[in-house]
């Protein structure tokens, strides 16, 4: 039996890094996830891996680039106001369908905003952040133990489907304690034998490389990109539904704020209100059919994020005004509150609430 | 059952690896357990802190706001913090740093001389310990036995340090339980 | 029956190249191609190409290669190196993206010592956007961008990239070269060679700026713009070795 062992966020990311083979690991300094490459500056160096401090959040992911183009499992990490620098960088590794791993340990923003805990990166994330059509395979942990797990996910994902995955945390996740079992074996990266490293006898060169001036080229690309992207919606959805089967009211809620919708939904039941949680676990792709066919059996739903109202779009967009969508948000480096949200359960439950 | 802890001193006194040794324990013992500091412009300078929760169910928020149990190592955190305290909650005061008492009677107050202690196994820095052993002993979060695994995991390698931060924590927890029973004369 | 005194190197691709007439990015990729051959590193070699004229460069190198944002080559380069220490890896970057967009990027990877080499191809124009100023263009030089001519109080002096990359320790071999001559092609291609011997060392960073010819953004004729570059430019970006360190346990 694995014993569990008592981590930071930010560092059981670096723990599954290493066990999912990750030896390069290219980043810049920012607060909440300085612990990242503070971890990866000790151990990689230990198992023959680089950790290099880069000059900028726009060199760290053009250096993960260089790597992945070479084949080799790579990763990079920032907070929101560096994740944002990145998105050039990213828009390139998903053109040139480079496996990586991206992590944003989200602060409150816009512009330097705080360092305390933020959710507001959702639009960025989900929707390509970067310029062009793409998409990231975007994973939300909710807990220490699933930064590490899916930290693991996600690199085999990104190989899976050649395309960069985002880890999309929050400084409360990178910044807190709990207990994690560092198991679960992950995928070896598979052959890739279109990765660059000089021609070594082969015949055909290997190039990897995003520019096509001809109209019907990139078309032809960008269609196989979604082509890609709809096949990961139809393999990749992930998500977890509690008590939704006979719920009045279903809680939606990702990362930390799905924690505090679990506790709002437990204090919520001891009263005898008939309440859920449906938490999306990947926000790319969105669980799009699970909260549809929700919306016909429940009578409404209260998205809970820290943030103005973004996954709440996703929630409204799908569930397609079958049933009312509330919101509860917070901003400013504040968490949702359970105190809050069952406030906000109990107006929408007795019929108070203004949407 | 569910406790939800803090630890609040300047940054140097060592409030963060009381909590994390108050949550190691309790993982060691089976439960539940979160521990998250206060991170930000009050990490450097002035005032430290740290959320812990141990817990029979998975934990929600880790950020505590109202605790069942509060350590203030210096003033400027009893200022802050003692309002905050839980109803019926407790309170462990430094009382070799804050001379003011506690406003509140609807907790339960314990004055610790953590500074004097710590001195009298001969290190300040003990002082978290101290206050760890105060906190444990007013609170039961945790089972004693457990406490003890931890440190003396946490200082693998190092038993002689292990034996006097052990040493730290039973003085803190004597001098709760030595109140407690003033208390009931 | 005739002697063979020219044919294309082994490090080309036999295909047309799109630049216009009279530019000399095609002259550099022919030395630079001769260089890595001669040297035997032509399977082992990975090109990191930019963004400007030569982002098609991997159609005409006949190695492996990536092709960078603009400007980012050095990091790409940095990855790539950093992966595959036992490779060759060079990045081939014009003014605007190595002096101007990249100028970070670069001056960091020459102060880490990145074990790569940089051509640096300074035509001192933005070519492939329309003949806008570089960092390079020259005082009261016309472009696009500096209608009037650049001037220094307004834009600043032309940047001297080598110079400065040359203070910094990991940069261990610079020099500027030109192709607007025979003699000049003899010396360019010496100092190319130079720099991937710096590269095969492991000594460091190595760099070599090659002025160039854009007769289409200079409005010039291929011939002018031959003359331009030894009657002007060389007065402004002198030509030589900048610096050319070898380590002393080099091997």
């Amino acid at each position: 039996m694995v014993e569990k062992v008592l981590m930071k966020g930010n560092e059981a990311i670096g723990e599954a890094a290493l066990r999912a083979g990750c030896r390069y690991y290219f980043a810049y300094p920012i607060t909440p996830q300085s612990e990242l490459p503070e971890f990866m500056a000790r151990e990689l160096p230990k198992r023959g891996g680089v950790f290099l401090q880069a000059e900028s959040e726009i060199a760290s992911v053009n250096m993960v680039y260089g790597a992945a183009a070479c084949g080799a499992r790579a990763m990079t990490s920032s907070s929101s106001p560096g994740f944002s620098l990145k998105q050039e960088g990213i828009s390139y590794l998903a053109a040139a369908e480079l496996p990586c791993l991206l992590v944003n340990v989200q602060r409150g923003g816009p512009g330097l905003g705080t360092i305390l805990p933020g959710q507001a990166d959702y639009f960025q994330a989900t929707k390509g952040g970067g310029h062009g059509d793409y998409r990231l395979l975007v994973l939300a942990p909710d807990s220490v133990q699933e930064m590490y797990d899916f930290t693991l996910l996600g690199f085999a994902l990104a190989d899976q489907y050649r395309m960069p995955a985002l880890l999309l945390a929050d400084g409360a996740l990178g910044q807190m304690m709990e207990a994690v079992k560092l198991e679960g074996e992950p995928k070896p990266a598979p052959d890739k034998p279109w990765a660059v490293a000089g021609r070594r006898g082969r015949e055909k060169l290997n190039v990897v490389q995003t520019l096509a001036l001809d109209r019907d080229e990139l078309e032809a690309h960008n269609r196989a990109l979604q082509d890609k992207y709809a096949l990961v919606r139809r393999n990749e959805v992930r998500y977890e539904a509690l008590q939704t089967e006979d719920a009045d009211l279903v809680l939606v809620a990702y990362g930390i704020s799905a924690r505090v919708a679990k506790s709002a939904m437990a204090k919520a039941r001891a009263k005898g209100l008939k309440v859920g949680v449906f938490r999306p676990i990947t926000l790319f792709p969105f669980p799009e059919e699970a909260l549809f066919a929700l919306a016909k059996q429940t009578n409404a739903f209260l998205v809970a994020e820290m943030s103005c109202g973004q996954m709440l779009e996703d929630v409204e967009r799908v569930t397609c005004c079958q049933k009312p969508v509330h919101f509860y948000g917070r901003t400013g480096g504040h968490l949702t509150n359970v105190e809050e949200l069952l406030e906000r359960i109990e107006q929408i439950m007795a019929g108070k609430a203004v949407r | 059952m569910e406790h939800e802890v803090m630890f609040a001193g300047f940054g140097g006194q060592g409030v963060l690896l009381a909590g994390r040794m108050l949550v190691y324990a309790g993982m060691l013992a089976g439960k539940e357990v979160s521990w998250m500091p206060s991170y930000g412009p009050e990490m450097r300078g002035g005032t430290a802190s740290c959320s812990t929760v141990i817990s029979d169910e998975p934990i929600g928020c880790p950020v505590v706001t109202k605790p069942s149990a509060m350590v203030v190592m210096n003033e400027p955190s009893l200022e802050r913090f003692e309002r905050t305290v839980r109803q019926g909650g407790v309170l462990i005061i430094n009382s070799s740093l804050v001379k003011q008492k506690a406003a509140r009677s609807d907790i339960r107050t314990y004055y610790v001389p953590m500074n004097d202690l710590a001195e009298s196994c001969g290190d300040l820095h003990l002082a978290n310990m101290v206050a760890l052993g105060a906190l444990v002993e007013a609170t039961q979060a945790v089972p004693e036995a457990f406490l003890q695994q931890a440190i003396t995991k946490h200082f693998a390698g190092k038993p002689e340090v292990a034996k006097k931060e052990w040493r730290a924590v039973a003085l803190g927890g004597g001098c709760v339980a030595e109140a407690r029973c003033a208390g009931r004369r | 029956m005739g002697e063979k005194l020219y044919a294309i190197t082994e490090g080309l691709q036999d295909t047309p190249m799109h630049y216009c007439p009279g530019c000399h990015h095609g002259v550099i990729h022919r030395l630079v191609a001769e260089v890595i051959t001669e040297m035997g590193l032509l399977d082992k070699t990975i090109l990191v190409e930019p963004v400007g004229c030569s982002v098609f460069a991997h159609n005409y190198f006949k190695v492996d290669a990536v092709q960078a944002a603009h400007g980012r080559a050095p990091a790409v380069a940095t990855g790539v190196k950093r992966v595959r220490p036992d490779a060759v890896v060079f990045t081939y970057q014009g003014d605007g993206d190595l002096a101007a967009i990249g100028c970070a990027e670069i001056v960091h990877a020459a102060m880490r010592g990145e074990r790569f080499t940089t051509i640096f191809v300074n035509n001192a124009i933005y070519g492939m956007t329309g003949g806008q100023m570089a960092p390079t263009t020259l005082e009261g030089q016309v472009t696009t961008t500096s209608p009037d001519g650049r001037k220094v109080s307004h834009a600043g002096a032309p940047i001297r990239m080598p110079e400065m990359l040359a203070t910094l320790d990991g940069a261990k071999y610079a020099a500027r070269v030109a192709v607007n001559t025979p003699a000049n092609i003899k010396k360019a291609k010496a100092a190319i060679k130079e720099a991937f011997s710096c590269q095969l060392r492991g000594d460091g960073f190595s760099i070599v700026e090659v002025l160039s010819a854009c007769p289409t953004g200079w409005g010039m004729t291929p011939v002018a713009a031959d003359q331009f570059i030894g009657e002007r430019m060389v007065q402004r970006f002198p030509l030589g070795v900048i610096k050319a360190e070898v380590e002393a346990d080099g091997t």
